[in-house]
């Protein structure tokens, strides 16, 4: 087995209720099919050729502003040599069928690009049999060709849907040959949005347009401190509200919080505006238990005392201790990060009702349909297979919508009150109720010799971890994430010791958009610009010095335990010489070196992440008033192969700003338990105003398997911008967000003045 | 007391809270969920409309406001999707998540009505209050211009 398989038509519409005829396939990842039948197969992606030759297509994965729904129809359709006009793109339903659906990882074409091309191949190869077979041609002189079959000699052809029904017949090929690239028609090619007109009319349906037949409204008042409960509750006020029609006590959150809705009281009503006008007449007492002392300065300052004591070694190549000793200069940095919300465009949304066999069915804004189906099975004590997910397009996610909460807490208020129900978070609710991106503090201590160049590294990372979540157990950073962005540290240092430090979690902790690289390269990059003044080099060079000599990098030659994303490091080697292209490039972009006008700085960063290395260059500008703008960005991409360059651009311009957005405003802070912030006031992001007259996007012309695209524009934006900072004021900002650093200066001292050239 | 006004031309009557926000009409009352909620604050133009031609934070505008007037969304900014901001937003791709692009088009779209040729600074000013979480702004830039009949 090819880990492909071609389904009748009656099992098809047995495992996907669509009815349909035609060539169905359905592809499995990795799992052969028993002799007993198909109880064991995980189909990952349909591809469902119709005799009237429009060719269905099956998206597994969830559109969140990646452009996945145009990227995966571009692999399949390429390879099955399909007409773009009569690909019909359908999304595939939350279901184990389709293999892992998790949208989350920048995975979706990385680890799924040679099956998405297999199924395309698969079918073209069973078409051009079906042809051979029914002209009584040899099948090595037939072609696929723009959604037909064509023997040159003869000028016969075929189109596809004439060729279904015989194709039916005939056996999925053990081995397929893949497409040349150089005749690749999709893959590489900037095609357009498939939801471009949805999207631009108003007609793309959202986890929060979802609208069924009776549904009640619902707006939940959780505990303002996380992990505390409803002492009592006075609905009285509450239920007279027009429109009001139930108010309903959650069950308690978790502990460990899980997946589960975290608890509170509930306003049903017949409309949004009535159920939140419900929630705010209601009266509760809270027991708010232990996390009511988490208070963020605090928490901080331990953080920081644990980084300056001796951690846990991860990872050790070297002496560290003998090198400080002997070293011509040691520097010594502190970095600290804040929590972070997510706060995607559209807060979390999903609506449920029951069905009459005891089975629910959710519409959700959701990155992980399955990881719905296991918390509500178990929340409303059903079998997974009875909890049906209808996936929506998503309003931005960032991995918020990875988490099933919001669609639980849908599911059982559908169960209780026996309606269907819509519960749509406000922006309130998302800052204060999020899944935070965690807070760190890093500690840094570098050796110089008396050329100036690093002989020792040493690297604390102390942080809650996103374990924290899951596991009562998990009381410090966890493997997984010291592996995105401190283990897989490149540069060529003869001694380097990793550590970590422990820390509680007192809020959810989840993952955001590249995740713990955010922190570890804020920090890793900074410290590498300090060295780079600290020995009097231009920073680029120096970074050029920090790569070394072209090398295959792997932590487990210094003993640490390195997943590489889930992805083998021979086929996705952390490669110096690719690092040292994108350092070259993304500078040469930048015009680095250049004379800039007085309070401007250059800044460069390069970071690998999600088996794709970015790098980039942010320009700056300090006013007269001491007001930082970055004037433009230059980011380069090496992710090997692409599939929509355009989607790539856009992806580094959206991380471009969601990078400023980080670096520049965003900070959670917890005081008394309680989140500070609530709305986009409180927890700015970029706004047109502060974007960049240009994000520059080079993407490297690599020839080597796709990496991730979605994240890893990401985390060298803060440091190339703090960087840039630095060069423009002589300021070094080593703590997140820059804005809160920047104007406390400004309290204190007039601006510094008169710019220095990048170098 | 129903409170009437156009909504893209349909006329409309609705019994409801003087106080509830026009989006919530829109969206719950009269089912156009093409205009979207992102803060309820009139912090982030995910919800604007035009209220007698003027870009308008629905969420933020008490229905009774718009008594007897006409209300356009993004779903009778054009017959068939076809606005000049419409096609420039399509040709230049500007969505990613799209699901605060009906907000962007309807400000742009008011924008280029009132000023056909705005500069950098003023598509700013204009389009400031429309906040994109997936980062879209610089091909907004570009697709106003293109809108506007410029280059881009
Ligand atoms: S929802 Fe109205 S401005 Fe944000
Ligand atoms: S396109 Fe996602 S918020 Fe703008």
């Amino acid at each position: 087995m090819s880990g492909f398989e071609k389904l009748s038509r009656r099992e098809f519409l047995q495992t996907t209720g669509i009815a349909s005829g035609g060539l169905v396939f359905a592809m499995t990842l990795g799992y052969p099919r028993s002799a007993a039948g198909a109880s064991n197969v995980a189909p990952s992606v349909y591809v469902n050729i119709r005799d009237d030759d429009v060719v269905e297509i099956y998206c597994h994965r969830s559109e969140m502003g990646q452009g996945i729904r145009t990227s995966l129809p571009q692999v399949i359709a390429d390879e099955l040599e399909a007409d773009w006009d009569r690909i019909e793109l359908l999304q595939a339903p939350g279901d184990a069928k389709y293999g892992d659906q998790n949208t989350d990882g920048s995975t979706s074409i990385r680890k799924h690009f040679d099956l998405l091309r297999t199924a395309g191949a698969s079918a073209r190869e069973m078409l051009i049999a079906a042809a051979a077979m029914e002209w009584g041609m040899p099948a090595a002189e037939l072609v696929a060709r723009n959604h037909a079959i064509h023997h040159e000699a003869s000028g016969r052809s075929a189109a596809y849907g004439d060729l279904v029904a015989s194709a039916a017949e005939l056996e999925v090929p053990e081995d397929v040959t893949f497409k040349d690239p150089a005749d690749y028609r999709y893959i590489g090619k900037p095609m357009d949005l498939i939801d471009g007109v949805a999207m631009t009319t108003g007609a793309g349906i959202y986890g929060t347009d979802t609208v069924l037949p009776g549904m009640l409204y619902a707006s939940v008042e959780r505990c303002p401190v996380f992990g505390g409960t409803v002492k009592s509750v006075d609905d009285a006020k509450a239920l007279k509200v027009a429109g009001v029609e139930q108010v309903v006590q959650m069950p308690d959150g978790t502990s460990p919080p899980g997946y589960n809705p975290l608890g509170g009281v509930a306003v049903l009503a017949s409309n949004t505006w009535s159920a939140e006008q419900g929630r705010k007449a209601l009266a509760i007492e809270w027991e708010t238990g232990l996390n009511a002392e988490y208070d963020s300065a605090s928490y901080r300052q331990q953080l920081v005392d644990t980084s300056h004591k001796e951690g846990k070694t991860v990872m050790n190549r070297g002496d560290v201790n003998a090198a400080f000793g002997t070293a011509d200069r040691v520097i010594e940095a502190d970095y600290y990060a804040p929590h972070l919300s997510h706060a995607p465009m559209e807060p979390p949304a999903a609506s449920a009702m029951m069905h009459e066999d005891g089975s629910v069915e959710i519409w959700a804004a959701t990155q992980d349909p399955q990881s719905i189906q296991g918390t509500v099975a178990a929340l409303l004590g059903i079998d997974k297979t009875q909890v049906k997910i209808n996936v929506t397009l998503l309003g931005g996610a960032f991995g918020r919508k990875s988490k099933a909460d919001f669609s639980a807490e849908a599911a059982w208020l559908a169960k209780k009150t026996g309606k269907p129900v819509k519960v749509s978070w406000s922006r309130e609710d998302d800052i204060r109720h999020g899944y935070y991106h965690t807070v760190s503090a890093q500690y840094l201590k570098g050796a110089l010799d008396d050329e100036g160049n690093t002989t020792a590294w040493l690297h604390r990372s102390v942080f809650p971890s996103i374990g924290s979540t899951f596991s009562a157990e998990a009381t410090g950073p966890a493997n997984f994430e010291l592996g995105l962005g401190m283990i897989d540290n490149p540069y060529a240092v003869p001694n380097m010791r990793l550590e970590s430090g422990d820390a509680k979690a007192h809020v959810r902790i989840g993952w955001l958009r590249s995740v713990c690289n955010i922190y570890h390269a804020f920090a890793v990059c900074s410290f590498a610009d300090e060295l780079a003044h600290e020995a009097a080099a231009d920073p680029r060079d120096y970074l050029l010095r920090l790569a070394g000599s072209p090398r295959k990098v792997n932590p487990a030659d210094d003993g640490a335990e390195y997943s590489n994303y889930g992805q083998s490091l021979d086929v996705h080697p952390i490669d110096t010489a690719r690092y040292a292209a994108v350092i070259r490039k993304v500078s040469d972009m930048a015009g680095w070196g250049r004379n800039l006008p007085d309070g401007h700085g250059l800044g460069i960063s390069v970071h690998r992440s999600f088996l794709s290395t970015v790098g980039a260059v942010a320009e700056v500008r300090v006013d007269g008033e001491g007001k930082l703008h970055v004037e433009e960005l230059w980011i380069a991409i090496d992710a090997g192969l692409v599939v929509n360059p355009d989607r790539v651009a856009a992806q580094m311009e959206g991380a471009g700003i969601f990078g400023m957005s980080l670096a520049l405003h965003g900070e959670i802070t917890a005081k008394d338990g309680v989140i500070e912030q609530g709305n986009y006031d409180t927890y700015p992001v970029i706004r047109m105003s502060e974007a960049p007259k240009a994000i520059n996007v080079h993407i490297m012309d690599v020839d080597a398997p796709p990496g991730g695209v979605g994240e890893p524009g990401v985390p060298p934006v803060a440091p190339a911008i703090v960087n840039a900072y630095f060069a423009a004021t002589g300021k070094r900002v080593r703590e997140l967000p820059l804005k809160k650093a920047a104007s406390a200066w400004l309290l204190q001292c007039a601006p510094s003045t008169g710019g220095r050239s990048s170098a | 007391m129903a409170i009437e006004f156009t909504l893209n031309g349909e006329p409309q009557s609705h019994d409801v809270d003087p106080q509830m926000p026009l989006l919530w009409v829109i969206r719950d009352i009269a089912g156009l969920t093409g205009t979207k909620y992102g803060c309820g604050k009139a912090l982030c133009g995910s919800c604007t409309v035009h209220v007698d031609g003027n870009p308008v934070r629905s969420c933020a505008f008490p229905v009774s406001a718009a008594a007897g007037m006409s209300v356009t969304t993004i779903e009778g900014l054009s017959a068939n999707g076809d606005h000049p901001v419409q096609e420039a937003w399509r040709e230049l791709n500007v969505p990613q998540c799209g699901y605060c692009q009906s907000g962007q088009i309807m400000t742009a779209a008011a924008l280029l009505e009132r000023n056909p040729n705005p500069s950098e600074a003023e598509i700013a000013t204009a389009m400031s209050g429309n906040i994109c979480r997936c980062g879209t702004y610089t091909r907004i830039r570009k697709a106003i211009y293109r809108a506007a009949g410029g280059e881009s």
